[in-house]
Parts: structure tokens; sequence; C-alpha cells
């Protein structure tokens, strides 16, 4: 058995040296070749036109270019990347006929050096011919919006009316129904290290080489091949040691991995580009900008019957894959912790003049939870019910669990309530209400929020699926899709040094380090004895279409092909000793870093001891035993099936909980947020390092908090972006974040050797929920609710005036009148945040005007 | 092509680059030097942040030719006589970074700040290094760790 003297400690990361001293090796250090050149991309001014032609002469001409395509090359060369619908949409690697979006690539220059290719870029000339831009998801699918894709014929490039249970039903039999409309904000989590791909081409061998920062899925590599038109087995995409951050958004610059190979594919050159900040910010990837309107059947006691769901998601210009997981990654969890069994989800994915969506941190389910826990509020206030309340009537009991939801998920472990009272209790909730009574009467803004979610890990494949007819799914031709798989490979050198070798894509996460306390406990070692791996390689990594760091995934899946891959070299070590020792395998048991008969009597071997002999002494292993002592243990989880006739699907493997409470107060003057108390729980089952951990829920949290109050990628009427820099997207800096009381509870995993689960997106998913409702809460006496993120200073400041202005010119008895209008769902008071103000550096937090831009 | 002479980390170098060549690009491509990280290219997320001549300074928005004769320090200058800095110590006892990628210029932030103010109190540390994102922690780890080497520094290690 192993003993578990790593695992759950806060062991210190072995990453650290090295990117502390600045040895870290990213993609733009990575020097893999000599002779590389460089390239700028041309990007389109345009939201939307058609275009007419180039002119690359000029570039051509200048000093050091190497040469140029454009999308001519691209469309006679390429082929358009398979979308995850059925609409067709033809999405290739940069605009071929026609651009959708400010800053999609129209042509790429290569030349010596960045600096010169950047001076080449801007005389490409490309002519176009502009055309009518639309960017709300809601105008777009009205009959006379301009349409972006004319084989498709509307801007809808998906359509998924999901039907789980008898939801008309649970409303006809509700004793209260109420609605809401919500908007989520188009953000993204922006990691400080932005894309980065090098491609070499070897034309005698056919083989193209891709070093990037890419995380995964690996399913976008057979995708990229397909498209460059090469077998798989003819394009290696290699990973650096180190990534500088990624959040989900690195999983889309696959189509810049097909730009850059056809780049050094066309001119014959290595070529290497490095995105800046502004081509980031206009064009990688974020979160979906999301209409959805909500509705909800409880009986009078708070018990809720059933949801409706309609939710209209922007995914830009195009539809890139994995979207529209947008709508679907959650659809295991649709129902969160609650147990009503009734659901309509009518999902909508709209196409418009914005740039392109994938995951972020989160990955659908920081909207998902927003919206629900903005009704559960709204529904708690209508009954009058304590928040805390209306949750606790609802939430999954932890006798239940294996818990299968109506749509399809299996919640493997919890125990919801206990994890909601650990919250209350370290948040001092009834304190927290005593305080806010008092400064209600004195006339402050105090609010108490509350968010609870399932926090689903490992993604199996077969959600997206969900997309698709089940007419479609009928067909004999289609093949189902299911699976989350993750390898590891323990090697023990002939000295008794163990190498553990994976085949993920750690970006901060440190694989290293809890890869490195997993193989010590099961092989009786010291952390610092074993070295870890994880450069990620497609021609050397054992790996599958799900491999890649994404979906809160290597806590869970990564660490059980580690665990297992330990098992089995110990097996084998087992059987080799007792082969030396000529005793029954079962006699024998492996302790403390040797093999030893069962009872503690008798000779040891130890593993260095075994490692000597085995690779020195082949004659000395048993008959049929495989030389060399290495193991390589895949696994899968089999619970992840495809998606059903009737939509049900288990979208994720492992799944945990957050409860989350949050007191905030509010200045009326300036709209600025304080963030009082903000405390976490979660239930990830076990914790192997808890520092790393804490790390994560910390992060995690923050780019929640990000979206909900400053960041969002705002466009003007003509498709410009407004925050092109970080002077204009607003990421919070350290006097903007707060401090969080965090606290575990485990229920181990049944389904995992170590009974650990994902927790890399963590409280991103709850983050954006309980900072609207403490701020919905805070601001009640004034009748405002919190349904539009983000809730910009200017926005907030907008609607606590405009409420304060009605208050003032009202008497009493029409400001009763007001506020109960606003209480049962009038939309009228209820900012839409209409004024979206570029630039604003203004800030929420207390302290303001520090230095962003210290002159050098 | 202009002639760059300046000191990194106690050593001379001297480069000849174009005057428009960036002071990143500079120690990065022809110094070697690629602990100084380029995040935004436009002052903003301090990723770039070096000492120039005992104060902290965006590298990204500096051309290589303004640093002619200037005394520089990067992230790789830290480390003395094969011992962390205590700055880096106390990153790595707190967790401080994740990614590592705002981590050179949160460093040298953090040391500028500490030379002038040795005694900050939490609020102070989070102003003094809000001049740098960092999409990762959270911030709390370099905050514990800011304050931690605080103690030491004042320890006189
Ligand atoms: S790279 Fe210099 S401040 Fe961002
Ligand atoms: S550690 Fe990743 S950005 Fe700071």
């Amino acid at each position: 058995m192993s003993e578990t003297r790593w695992i759950g400690k806060a062991v210190k990361r072995v990453e650290d040296a090295r990117l502390l001293t600045g040895r870290g090796t990213y993609i733009d250090d990575h020097p893999p070749l000599a002779n590389i050149w460089h390239a700028a991309i041309v990007r389109s001014p345009h939201a939307h036109a058609r275009i007419l032609g180039y002119d690359t002469a000029a570039a051509l001409m200048m000093e050091g270019v190497g040469g140029v395509i454009t999308g001519a090359d691209v469309a006679r060369h390429t082929k358009p990347f398979s979308v995850g619908v059925t609409a067709p949409v033809h999405y290739y690697c940069a605009a071929t006929d026609r651009v959708r979006f400010v800053g999609e690539p129209v042509a790429v220059v290569v030349a010596r050096n960045r600096y010169l290719a950047e001076d080449a870029a801007e005389v490409v000339q490309v002519r176009y011919d502009p055309l009518p831009v639309v960017l709300d998801p809601e105008r777009a699918l009205e009959s006379d919006a301009p349409v972006l894709h004319e084989a498709v014929g509307s801007n809808l490039a998906g359509h998924r009316r999901l039907v789980y249970g008898d939801p008309d039903r649970a409303f006809r039999e509700a004793d209260v129904v109420l609605d809401e409309r919500f908007s989520f904000p188009k953000y993204g989590s922006t990691p400080i290290e932005t894309y980065g791909v090098i491609a070499k081409w070897d034309p005698l061998d056919g083989l193209c080489t891709v070093w990037s920062n890419f995380m995964g899925p690996f399913i976008m590599h057979p995708l990229t091949a397909r498209v460059l038109g090469l077998p798989e087995n003819k394009l290696r995409f290699i990973v650096p040691p180190d990534i500088g951050g990624s959040f989900g958004i690195k999983s889309s610059i696959y189509p810049y991995i097909a730009l850059i190979a056809l780049a050094a594919m066309r001119t014959g050159v290595p070529v290497k580009w490095i995105e800046d900040r502004r081509e980031h910010l206009l064009a990688s990837s974020s979160g979906t900008d999301r209409v959805a309107y909500r509705e909800v059947a409880a009986k009078k006691d708070g018990t809720i019957l059933g949801m409706r769901f309609r939710w209209l998601d922007n995914v830009g210009g195009y539809i890139r894959s994995p979207e529209p997981g947008c709508s679907f990654r959650p659809t295991g969890n649709f129902v969160g912790p609650y147990r009503f069994q009734h659901l309509e989800v009518d999902a909508s994915v709209v196409m418009t003049n914005k740039s392109l969506t994938g995951p972020n941190r989160g990955y659908a389910c920081g909207h998902l939870y927003f919206e629900t826990e903005g009704i559960m509020d709204r529904l708690a206030d209508r009954l009058g019910l304590d928040p805390v309340e209306i949750r606790r009537r609802n939430l999954v009991q932890p006798d239940q669990f294996p818990y299968r939801t109506p749509t399809g998920g299996l919640y493997d472990s919890g125990d919801y309530p206990a994890a909601l009272d650990r919250a209350l209790e370290l948040a001092r909730y009834d304190e927290l209400r005593r305080e806010q009574a008092k400064a209600r009467a004195a006339g402050r803004y105090f609010g108490i929020g509350l968010a609870l979610a399932v926090d689903p890990s490992v993604s199996n494949m077969g959600y997206v699926a969900t997309a698709l007819d089940p007419q479609f799914r009928a067909k004999p031709e289609y093949l189902p899709k299911s699976g989350a798989v993750d390898s590891a490979t323990i090697k023990i050198d002939p000295l008794g040094r163990v190498i553990a070798i994976l085949s993920t894509t750690p970006q901060g996460q440190g694989h290293q380090t809890v890869v490195s306390q997993i193989v010590a406990d099961e092989l009786g070692l010291v952390p610092q004895e074993v070295t870890v791996v994880d450069e990620m390689d497609t021609f050397t990594r054992v790996w599958s279409i799900s491999s890649g760091t994404y979906s809160s995934r290597f806590g869970s899946v990564g660490t059980s092909a580690v665990a297992l891959a330990a098992r089995k070299l110990k097996a084998k070590l087992v059987e080799y000793a007792a082969h030396l020792m000529d005793l029954p395998a079962e006699s024998l048991e492996f302790r403390d870093g040797a093999v030893r008969p069962r009872g503690g009597k008798g000779p040891a071997y130890s593993v260095k001891d075994l490692a000597g002999r085995a690779h020195w002494n082949t004659e000395s292993l048993p008959e049929g035993m495989e030389p060399a002592l290495q193991a390589t243990a895949v696994f899968g989880f089999t619970v992840a099936k495809a998606v059903d006739a009737q939509d049900r699907v288990n979208s994720s493997n492992t799944y945990g909980f957050i409860a989350e409470v949050m007191a905030v107060e509010v200045d009326p003057d300036t709209a600025a947020i304080k963030i009082l108390r903000y405390v976490t729980v979660h239930d990830a089952g076990t914790i192997i390092n808890p520092m790393i951990a804490e790390g994560q829920i910390y992060g995690g949290a923050l780019h929640g908090l990000g979206g909900a109050l400053y960041e969002e990628l705002q466009y003007d009427d003509d498709g410009q972006l407004l925050t092109g820099t970080f002077m204009d997207y607003l990421v919070p800096t350290a006097s903007e974040a707060p401090t969080i009381d965090i606290a575990h509870i485990v229920s181990p995993s049944p389904l995992t050797p170590l009974g650990s689960k994902g927790l890399g997106e963590s409280s991103s998913m709850t983050a954006p929920a309980v900072i609207a409702n403490a701020v919905s809460d805070a601001l009640a006496p004034l009748g405002i609710k919190i349904n539009d993120l983000p809730m910009t200073p200017t926005k907030l400041w907008t609607i606590i005036e405009r409420a304060r202005s009605r208050e003032r010119s009202s008497d009493a008895t029409s400001r009763a009148a007001n506020i109960e209008r606003a209480e049962t769902g009038d939309r009228s008071r209820v900012a839409s945040g209409a004024a979206h103000e570029s630039g604003d550096r203004s800030r929420l937090a207390p302290i303001s005007g520090h230095p962003r831009n210290k002159p050098a | 092509m202009m002639t760059v002479r300046l000191k990194v980390n106690g050593v001379a170098h001297e480069g000849r680059c174009e005057p428009r060549k960036l002071l990143v690009d500079f120690i990065r491509e022809d110094l070697g030097l690629t602990g100084t990280h380029v995040g935004c290219e436009h002052g903003i997320c301090g990723a770039c942040t070096i000492m120039v001549n005992g104060e902290s300074a965006r590298s990204c928005i500096m051309l290589a030719v303004q640093a002619d004769g200037a005394e520089l320090m990067t992230v790789e200058g830290l480390m003395q006589d094969g011992k962390l800095h205590p700055l880096q110590e106390a990153f790595r006892e707190h967790h401080g970074l994740q990614c590592g990628f705002c981590t050179p210029g949160m460093l040298m932030t953090a040391l500028d700040f500490l030379r002038t103010n040795p005694s900050p109190s939490d609020g102070e540390i989070r102003e003094g290094i809000s001049a740098v994102l960092c999409r990762c922690t959270g911030y709390q780890g370099i905050v514990n760790a800011v304050r931690a080497a605080a103690a030491t520094l004042r320890g006189g290690r």
C-alpha cells in the first residue's frame, strides 16, 4: 500500500528555482533553431469587409524580407478548420475572401527580424470593400441584420433546444414563477505571456515541426494536420518547458500554428512569431458575451421545480472549435448543486463582428452560475426567505451520491450542506447580517452575497456532440465521441534514480512538484529524488486527443495516470524481487522504498538494488518479464460516455463543490465596492499540495472578479476595439485584489486512485456570482439588482445616481412602490449599462491612483 | 547602427544596434539575458521591469541607446554567491509565483520598493507592486512574500 507522506503537504515547488532566477524557458526564450526568421501579421482594420485584392510588391522589395503570404495562399494551400456545428462556416487560419472582425489575420510577412517584418507589414496593401457591421447577438438574429457567412444564410451558427424531464408541467404546477434577463461580458484572462509559434519545414522529409505554447486539447493536432494537408505523423507539436499562464486562452492558438507553419512552408525558412499585447487583445480569444433569459418555477416553500435557460452566446466572426462549448461544456452540471429535475435549455450560438471566443477559465460556468445564483436570490427575495435557506432546501443531499443529474452528469462525491455550513461559519454569517442591519439603519450600503457551484473537472470529449441534433448523431456514418485520458511514464535508471514523464502542458500549476510528491509516496522516496519532465511532444509522448492541460484536468486525470504508472512499476519490482528471493510475490510488499517480506522479517531489496540488477543483468529477470524498469499508464475515465439520444451527457468526470460568501460595502457617492469579507470553501477531494491549491483558488477568484468588475473587450459601433491596450483593458492589480479566507472539505472521488479532483478553474466560476449578489444586496434599499456585468465604476455610479435621484424626487409612498416593482422583476429600473466608457482608469477599490505607468 | 556600452549585473557589455531598438529587446536578444520578459510592450504590465542606475524602470519603453553608459540590473543579477536573494527565497516560500512570467518584473519592482520603504504595511506593499500585473496568483502569495522579505532584509541579511 502507498503511504502518504508527501501528498497533502505544502511542498515547495521545484519549478521556482529556475523561474526566480530568470532561467525559465518560455517560447520566446526557446532557441530550438539557428537562422530563424520572424513574422509580422497584417490584420484587418475593418470589422466586416470583402477583400478585393492584395499588393505585396512593395513589401517584398524591402530590406530583409523573405516572403509574404496572403489569404490567397491560405485559400490555395490549406483547408478550413472543422467546426463544432453543422452550419457551413469556413474558418481558415487567415481571412480568404472576407474579413469578419477587426484584427483578423490577412497576410504574414517574414523577415530577418521582427522590426523589419513590421516595417514591411505596414506597406502590404489590402483592398477592402467595407460591409455593414453587427455586434449585438440579439440584433444579429434579426431578419434584416447583415449576414457574416453567406453560406450559412444567417448569423446563427448553431441552435439546440434541450429538454430534460417535463419543464412545462413544472411551470404549470409552480406557485411562483420568476424571470430575469442577465448579460455577461466578453473577457479573456490575458496571460502575461502572449502566444508564440516557431515553425520549421523540412521539404525533403515532408515534416513540419512546430514549437508553441499551446496547452491542448491535442485534438487540435490532427485538425491542424488536416488543414495543412499533412499526415499526423509528419506534423510535430513541441511545447516548451515553461508557459507564462494560459487559463484556457492558449488552447485557441492553433490557427496561428497553421498560419505560421504555412509561412514556413511557403517561404522555406524557419519562422518565429510572438504575438504582441495589442494583437492579443484584438484577436486571440475570450469567453463569449452572453445574453441570458432565465425562468424559475418554484413552490411556496422554496422548492425549485424547474428552470428554463435561453442563451445567446456570441462567438464572434467565426465559430472556432471547441465552441460551442460556451453553451454545452457544463451540460452535465446545468442544474448546479440543486435537486430540481425539469429543465429546458434553448441555446443559440451567434456570430457577430467581434473577435473569436473559446475556453477561458471556468469555461461557460462563470456565466451559468452568475445567472443561477442571481435568480436564486431573486426567488428568496420573492418568497421572503433568507438566501441561505432557499439554497439549503434545494441542495443535493450527501446520501444521494453518486448523484445522476437530469442532464446526465454523474456527481461522484460531495457533502454540499457541510460545505455551505463551513462557509457560513467561517464568514460568521449571522453576525454579518446583524452588522448589515446596523449599517442599513445608518444609511450605509452593506451587502452579503452567496454563491454555490458544482465545480466540474476533466471534460469528457463527448460533450461537444451535444451541439449536434440527435437525428444527426443517429446517422450510421456519425462516430460517437467520448473520453478523457492522460498518460504518464515512470522509469528507474540503472542507479535507481526516478524520472517521470508526462504529456501535460502546465502553465504555472506546478505539475513537476505535484508529480514528485505522488511518485515519492508511491515509491518511498523524497520528492527531490524524482525528476519530472513535462515538455509535451506529440512524437515522443503517449497521448490521445483529449490530452492537454485544460478543464481542471491534471489534479484529477493526470495525477491518476502518475499514480497508476507508479503502481505498475511497483508491482513489477515486487515480482522481480520475488523471483530473486524465490518467494511467492504475495508474501512480499513494497514498503519504504524496498520490497520486503510482509510482516517485516527477512531480507529486503531496495529500489536501487533492484534497478542495478535489472539493468545490468537481464538474465536475472523472471521468464517473460520485459527488461528495463519502466511503466507507462494511460488512465481513462469509464464514466465518460457519449451523449445519449435524450441529450444527456456526463460532460465532466469528477465534480467538486464551491461555497462562497462575500460581504461588501458600496460607497454611493463614488460607486466604490469594498470587499469586507470573502470566504470560499472548496471540496476537490484529496488535496495533493494545499499551497498550490490555494494559489489556484486565489488566481481563479481574481479572474472572476476581474470579469465582474473591470474587464471587458469593448467595441464601438463600427466594431473597432476600444480596449486594445492594458491601459484600457483593466486587469486588477494587487490594490484591487482581496484577501480570501479559504477552507477545504474533503470528499474523495471514488473514481480516481488518489481521490483527487480538479481545482484549476475553481472560484473563477463563483466570483462573478458572489460579488454581483453581494452588491445587489447592498443596493437593495435603492431597488438595484445587478444583472449585467461588468459593474464598472461608471456603470454602477450611473445606476446608483439614477436610483437616488428618483428617490429624492419621489415621496415616501411612491418610493415604496418603486422598490416593490424592482423586486418583482421590473427591468426598467435595472441598469443596462448603456454607457460603456473606454479608457476608464478609475478603480472600484479604495486605493486608487497607484503608479501604473512609472516613467523610466 | 549605434554603439551601446553599458554594465549589466556588474559585467560590461558593448553592442551595436539600430537607434529604434527597445532596451528589452537588446537585453534579451543581443545580451542573451532572457530572464527579463515582455508582456505588453506598452509600459503597463511591468513584466520587463529592471533597474536602471539603481531605480526600477520599464525596459520596453526605453530604447537601448538611452541606456548607453548606464548600469543595469536584471533578475539574473539578484542571486549573489550562488545564494538566492531574500526576495527570491520569500517568493518560493510563500508561493509568490505560478507561471513565473511576471516574476522577474515583480522581483525588481519589489526590490526597488523595499529600498524606499523597508517596513511597509500590506496596503503599501499592494500599492508598491501594483505596478506589475500578475494573472496567476491573485497577488496574495506575492504580498506575503514581500512582507516576509522585508523582515529578513531589515534583519540585516
Ligand atoms: S512589457 Fe514593459 S511594461 Fe509590459
Ligand atoms: S505568476 Fe504568472 S503572471 Fe504572475
